[in-house]
């Protein structure tokens, strides 16, 4: 440990939290039926932490990593395309 | 230099204008509104070239903002009262923790219910342990005065902590005072610009994480900085007025204002516009023959305890007034000269009257009482300890004490 002399006044992190994984402590992940899925994004616009990736065109995809399975994007999803699943 | 005719408000708007403030931002709430008025004024007419000016929903937003903008390197101020700055509690921890030299100025109003809108000091009182620096401001010229003592204190290196000052609302805010309102020139050269540390600021080349988290091995560390800084700032903020005088010809007493202690026996203390009028009490006092003295409370943290020790040696009696409450032990200006002085060998008598709470005016007539029941307690010792003195009874102020 630093001695308490050699520390900055306040703490600045040089470090992205996107390396640092956030997502281990969720009980249910979310899972794309991709027949349903209508590619509308609105899972990606309604997630609260950033964690659903949607290039145009393209599925959208869970960052598992980061994701806390709040299940905001199943209960959005107009298709009910998104299933909340027990993570063993 | 400019002389006007102005109000504490304008007095507070023109500190910042002068300062060179680089983002404002703030949400209107009486008697604090004006300052935000004038301020968009200033800006809209090209009088604050250098200045951003934001608007946000609340003052929760407002300080949220502030923090923002300060970790960006840019000098930054707001106002507020009262509910306004209650609202901002949560976030004057972020500002003072991220140590962001913030100034601002708080317009003393009452806490609701019953709702009020006039002076009250509790509002300012309820943040004493935010880690801000607090500076009770007596007149119109203090105020804007101290408004730039304030930003050359907080931006020092090993300082950085924030600083709120307070005036009181209506009899500053909206009462008018010839003010000397110095060239711009002149505060540069006592106030540098703000050039904080690049490596302790948001840059978007660079994205950093501020206020992050840390663990219970280094939090303690943070809080005892913070701790160090606020000791440290009472020499800086006495410094500051020092330097002032030199620059501007003005000052403020440092910490404490000590005025016609040297030889007094009893001394009250106390903060705000109520030392004006003690001061002219004072006088007459003195004309009579009687030695009394007052010590107004300019800095209430860092806490003047080594100035409060020294007076306190000379003196026989103290009061403590206070425009703001303090439930189940004594208002807080009272517990903390009772503190200084514990651990000294000053043995006097000290008592505490709470006054003009809500707005309510206090005149000659009952700091004179308020001198002339301490001389009784001089001779006599502590009738009692705690005072609310000028509840409706039916009594005159000699009547009462």
């Amino acid at each position: 440990m630093p001695k308490h002399q050699d520390m900055p006044i306040t703490p600045i992190s040089n470090v992205s939290s996107e390396r640092v994984k956030t997502g281990d402590w969720k009980t249910f992940k979310p899972v794309l039926d991709e027949k349903k899925c209508i590619k509308c994004y609105i899972c990606w616009k309604f997630c609260p932490d950033v964690a659903i990736k949607a290039d145009e065109g393209e599925l959208p995809k869970f960052d598992l990593d980061h994701c806390k399975g709040c299940g905001v994007c199943a209960h959005e999803c107009p298709k009910k395309a998104i299933e909340m699943v027990l993570e063993e | 230099m400019v002389r006007k005719v102005i109000n504490g408000n304008m007095a507070a708007a023109v500190g910042a204008k002068v300062c060179e403030v680089e983002v404002i931002s703030a949400y209107p709430i009486t008697p604090q509104t004006l300052i935000v008025e004038y301020i968009a004024d200033f800006v809209a007419n090209g009088e604050m070239p250098k200045t951003q000016y934001i608007k946000v929903e609340s003052e929760h937003s407002v300080m949220a903002c502030c923090i923002s903008a300060s970790n960006t390197g840019a000098r930054t101020f707001t106002a507020t009262s009262s509910h306004g700055l209650l609202l901002m509690h949560e976030m004057l921890q972020w500002a003072s923790g991220a140590r962001l030299p913030i100034v601002l100025v708080n317009v003393n109003r009452a806490n609701g219910p019953p709702w009020s809108v006039w002076a009250d000091h509790s509002d300012s009182y309820m943040q004493r342990d935010t880690g801000w620096m607090m500076i009770f401001c007596e007149n119109n010229q203090e105020i804007l005065d101290t408004t730039i003592q304030a930003f050359k204190v907080a931006e020092q290196p090993d300082i950085k902590l924030p600083v709120m000052l307070s005036e009181d609302a209506f009899y500053l805010s909206h009462t008018y005072e010839p003010v000397d309102i110095p060239d711009i020139e002149l505060v540069r050269k006592y106030l540098p610009p703000y050039n904080p540390d690049p490596s302790t600021i948001l840059n978007l080349d660079n994205p950093q994480g501020f206020g992050s988290l840390v663990m219970p091995p280094s939090y303690m560390e943070f809080r005892y900085k913070m701790a160090e800084a606020m000791d440290k700032a009472r020499e800086r903020l006495r410094q500051a007025d020092k330097d002032f005088q030199n620059v501007f010809g003005r000052s403020y007493g440092g910490l404490l204002d000590c005025y016609k202690c040297e030889d007094a026996d009893v001394v009250l203390m106390g903060a705000g516009t109520t030392a004006s009028t003690a001061r002219e009490v004072v006088d007459e006092m003195r004309a009579e023959g009687k030695k009394v003295g007052l010590a107004r409370i300019r800095v209430f943290r860092p806490f003047p305890f080594e100035e409060v020790r020294a007076l306190a040696k000379n003196v026989k009696a103290i009061g403590v007034f206070e425009r703001g409450c303090g439930f189940g032990w004594g208002g807080p200006f009272f517990n903390e000269v009772m503190a200084s002085l514990y651990n000294t060998d000053v043995r006097i008598p000290i008592k505490n009257f709470f006054l003009g709470i809500g707005g309510r005016d206090v005149r000659p007539k009952h700091i004179r009482a308020i001198y002339n029941n301490m001389f009784e307690v001089m001779k006599n010792g502590l009738d009692q300890e705690i005072k609310w003195f000028g509840l409706l009874d039916g009594k005159t102020p000699e009547e009462e004490l």
